[in-house]
């Protein structure tokens, strides 16, 4: 280190990237690893699992000997489901931790929140939470289900197997459900569904009378023709909506709901007996039979010392990109951030669903996708899956917006939204 | 070789022996077997061919089939009705009904069942069991028939209709059998006959029915339906109304039961308690620790857990405001923004402590069977827990109400708020009334949160839904005044409820807003103010 650099170092550490320092300070014994989970406020109901499962992850790998010879070590912060609060403990995670890569956020807005601070200081985000697509950024890998891996299956299962001609799109009035229900209203219409067999429903955050939207539905449903419910409802809204269906008697026999952000972790708190045959689809669900889920679900029981606790699918998420991750820097043979972001794409890993995930160009996963029912013990029990893997479409084909945007951030291309109409990257969107 | 040989001999003469018998039950069990390989897109087959033998046993394998209670063993396929035990499950054989002892589950794998599976058995179910002598097994048998009608079932139900004694079955077949006609090739006399009845009987349900028989109906027929329709429409935009009304009382009830305690701590005393919602939140989970006990060990006391929880809920919250009071409130008594904050952080306090000792995720609180389910009244359809919680509220705000004009806390309380200084010159020890009067509105939070566990999550977030909301329904009716609350809670829940329809959920909140702050411009003390000297005070 020359002189000059010991002098103003403290100054550099706090304004440069950290990279570019990772090899002079960060050579101690340990690999930092961010965890950036709202763990308090509104979100931590959901968030606060994508912790235990990250520390539970490390602490696995650990066992294993560690990454490259050295120990992983867990920084957890709590951005308290506060959105430019997200954006500072970045930074803070990235600059003073010196963390190598982070595991976190869950809703959209924080991940936008997030997005110009992993730019900057160009450090690795690993976002795990099916969305709304429509992004795709160097320093971020969507380990959820891009629209394409979940809502549009969802729908395609519901036209054939259950006929379904009328549909009601109801979500919370924010930036995910609104941008899937514009592609989904879009792909409907294409397959020939007419606008006024279509009904779309916003409600707040945290709504708990249903009571007005649920007998709608009801009576949208009493047409003559087969109607289903497309729920985007998220969070603490969902288990009034439940009850209120079960209570005003909407078996899943008549009008199926067929719901994107219910899983194991949202049943929970509900008796399930009324509910079930109610659909959900996800890239993944605790009752998928195989050895490497058992083993998963044991470990995952065994550390929170609790033989109920249930997995879902953002925590197989996580899973499927730490083992990337872990990967990549044992291909990269380092932590730094542009030759690990290099050997991420190809990567493939072992995903619990029975199959192998890999990392595309676009840094979208591909998944299978599986339709579940609700059953009485909580659970999802599989009624269809895709016959092979699919992979995450970032730009929708369906929006006219991004119908020609690409991502491909291999070079020479390393681009994240290339219009193949005009051959030019940036078209429109981030 | 010579022992198989007196094997199939054996068997042999006993099959030749019970040939009729046993050849019939040899069928049905291997149709039953079929179910265990079959795939889900045969499946429907499969019942219907089953529900065609018309034998019996088949309404017990179906029902099990639709509670996904029919298991195969994987070891040589053969198909039993089961029931959990531990993890085992206990055996009965489909066809004799006799115990075929027990299995580890593992042994065994379900036989899949998804929607169409079901409809398919609802479907043959209905068919099968129209005239099994159990009555409301008659009128699900009826319902289902009524769901998925079938031209050719007609003569079914014709019988069944015939055999009918129970008005209820009855009317329900009845319309059944209205509904088949219409899509069968009967005279058009009788068709006339049933769009009638449907008419008559109205409902929602009568609607698609007849809208889809107007495209095929003969074209003496078309003014007939279409007379019906309007008129049916005519009458449901009649109860819409009404449901309207009905929904409006129930989220008025709601606020009522969030804001009454409020009334207390905000509305009588002046303390702006930003911890309030964590109170209806202690209490909710005091419900969920109630019912939790409950459960493991006295099941059968389970419907009696809400009244249980009652008053252990007013305990602990009550126990927690007085703590609060005494702790943190008192020392602030006149300083409404240290009061604010000191609160809004003890709200905090409080939803961390929860999430660290209960989790964060949501905790199940049950229905009990008395708040579960629907009864139709005219064309509203009423929800049993939203009924008791009107119910309920109105309760409490009657025995507050009484223990505020009629006992001698009351009158205290009342002095206390009114004229500090010369209630206190009378004798009256302030201090003590003050903890108490807190004690008593965190209290009945608490309780409120009781109720409110039943349409709700039980979250550590349960309280911050309610804050605001409770806040406005005590401004909006009145700051010190109780029946102001009353009455500003169930406008409020009125007018949302006629919004919501035109507005969306969404727009309807924010219009409610709006109108409230147009109307505290205009009434700055809200509906009922107080008037007087108290005022000042």
């Amino acid at each position: 280190m020359t002189i000059r650099a010991r002098v103003t170092g403290a100054f550099l550490a706090a304004v440069l990237s950290t990279t570019a320092f990772n090899g002079a300070f960060a050579a101690d014994d340990t690999i930092k690893v961010g965890i950036l989970h709202s763990l308090s406020g509104t979100m931590a109901i959901s968030e606060t699992t994508l912790k235990d499962a990250m520390l539970m992850l490390i602490e696995e790998q650990n066992k294993k000997g560690g990454l490259l010879g050295k120990k992983l070590e867990a920084v957890v912060v709590d951005p308290a489901s506060d959105w430019p609060l997200f954006a500072e403990k970045a930074r803070e995670l990235i600059s003073v931790d010196k963390v190598s890569a982070v595991f976190g956020c869950w809703t959209s807005v924080s991940r936008k929140s997030v997005l110009p601070v992993f730019e900057e200081l160009n450090s690795i985000l690993f976002y795990p939470v099916q969305y709304e697509g429509e992004e795709s950024q160097r320093n971020v890998f969507y380990t959820g289900a891009a629209p394409n891996q979940q809502a549009i299956p969802a729908v395609d299962y519901l036209m054939e197997n259950e006929e379904v001609e009328r549909w009601v799109l109801a979500g919370t009035d924010y930036v995910y459900p609104r941008t899937t229900n514009k592609i989904l209203e879009a792909y409907l219409i294409s397959k020939g569904v007419a606008p006024e067999d279509i009904m779309i429903n916003y409600t707040p955050f945290g709504h708990s009378d249903w009571q007005t939207i649920v007998s709608d539905i009801q009576k949208f449903g009493s047409a003559g023709k087969k109607t289903a419910v497309v729920s985007t409802i998220n969070g603490d809204a969902n288990v009034p909506f439940y009850k209120e269906l079960a209570n005003q008697g909407i078996k899943a026999e008549d009008i199926p709901v067929v719901a994107f952000s219910v899983g194991e972790e949202e049943l929970a708190g509900l008796d399930t007996g009324p509910l079930v045959g109610h659909l959900a689809a996800w890239n993944y669900f605790q009752s998928v039979d195989n050895p490497a889920n058992a083993e998963f679900i044991e470990t995952w029981q065994a550390y929170t010392k609790n033989d109920k606790r249930v997995t879902n699918d953002p925590m197989e998420a996580h899973y499927i990109g730490f083992n990337m991750w872990l990967k990549a820097v044992e291909k990269a043979g380092t932590t730094e951030t542009d030759a690990v972001l290099d050997a991420m794409i190809g990567i493939s890993v072992p995903n619990l669903s029975g199959g192998y995930s890999t990392m595309m160009p676009n840094h979208h996963i591909t998944k299978p996708v599986l339709i579940g029912e609700i059953q009485s013990d909580g659970q999802f029990e599989t009624v269809w899956e895709t016959p092979g893997l699919v992979v995450g479409d970032e730009w929708s084909d369906y929006l006219p917006d991004s119908k020609d945007l690409i991502s491909d951030w291999r070079a020479p291309m390393s681009c994240g939204n290339f219009n193949v109409a005009t051959g030019k990257c940036g078209g429109k969107g981030s | 070789m010579y022992r198989i040989i007196q094997t199939a001999l054996a068997a042999l003469f006993l099959f030749v022996a019970m040939a009729p018998g046993l050849r019939a039950e040899e069928a049905l069990r291997d149709l039953v077997n079929a179910l265990g390989e079959a795939k889900l897109s045969e499946m429907d087959e499969h019942i219907a061919t089953l529900a065609k033998t018309g034998k019996p046993e088949v309404v017990a394998i179906l029902e099990a089939l639709g509670e996904g209670e029919l298991y195969a063993s994987k070891a040589d396929g053969q198909v039993f009705l089961t029931k959990e035990s531990g993890s085992n499950l206990t055996l009965t054989d489909p066809i004799s009904g006799d115990s075929a002892g027990e299995a580890p589950k593992a042994a065994l794998s379900k036989i899949r069942v998804n929607n169409s599976v079901r409809r398919a058995v609802r479907t043959a179910l209905g068919s099968l069991t129209l005239l099994s002598p159990d009555r409301n097994q008659r009128l699900r048998a009826a319902r289902s028939v009524l769901q998925s009608p079938d031209a050719d079932a007609l003569g079914a139900i014709e019988n069944a209709l015939a055999a009918e004694k129970d008005a209820a079955v009855r009317a329900v077949l009845e319309q059944a059998r209205a509904t088949m006609l219409l899509l069968s090739d009967r005279p058009v006399d009788e068709k006339r006959e049933a769009v009638r009845l449907l008419e008559e009987n109205g409902g929602r349900e009568a609607l698609p029915i007849l809208s889809g028989a107007l495209g095929s109906a003969d074209e003496s027929l078309k003014p007939d339906i279409e007379a019906a329709l309007a008129s049916i429409e005519q009458a449901q935009a009649f109860w819409n109304a009404g449901q309207n009304i009905w929904y409006g009382l129930s989220l008025g009830s709601v606020l009522l039961l969030a804001a009454i305690g409020l009334a207390i701590t905000f509305g009588v005393m002046g303390i702006i308690n930003m911890a309030h919602g964590e109170m209806v939140m202690l209490g909710a989970y005091t419900t969920f620790l109630v019912q939790d006990v409950v459960r493991t060990s006295f099941p059968h006391l389970f419907d009696w857990s809400l009244a249980i929880a009652l008053p252990l809920a007013f305990l602990v919250t009550g126990a927690v405001g007085l703590a609060m009071e005494r702790g943190v409130i008192r020392f602030l008594y006149g300083r409404p923004l240290e009061t604010l904050l000191a609160t809004w952080g003890i709200s905090l306090i409080l939803q961390q402590t929860v999430r660290t000792i209960f989790g964060p995720t949501n905790r199940e609180v049950g229905n009990p069977s008395w708040m579960s389910g629907a009864f139709e009244l005219g064309g509203l359809a009423i929800t049993w827990n939203r009924l008791w919680i009107i119910v309920f509220a109105l309760a409490v705000f009657a025995a507050l109400l009484f223990l505020l004009k009629k006992t001698p806390m009351g009158l205290q309380m009342r002095a206390v708020t009114q004229n500090r200084r010369m209630a206190s010159s009378m004798g009256i020890r302030t201090p003590l009334v003050d903890a108490l009067t807190f004690a008593l509105g965190s209290g009945i939070a608490g309780i409120a949160g009781v109720a409110l566990s039943q349409i709700d999550n039980v979250s550590p977030n349960l309280g911050q839904g309610y804050i605001i909301d409770s806040f406005m329904v005590v401004v909006f009716g009145g700051v010190g005044n109780l029946w102001g609350t009353l009455v500003g809670a169930f406008s409020l829940g009125i007018l949302n409820k006629f919004l919501e329809p035109y507005a969306g959920a969404v727009l309807g909140k924010i219009l409610v807003l709006v109108l409230i702050i147009l109307f505290i411009q205009k009434r700055p003390r809200g509906l009922f103010a107080l008037k007087g000297r108290a005022v000042e005070a």
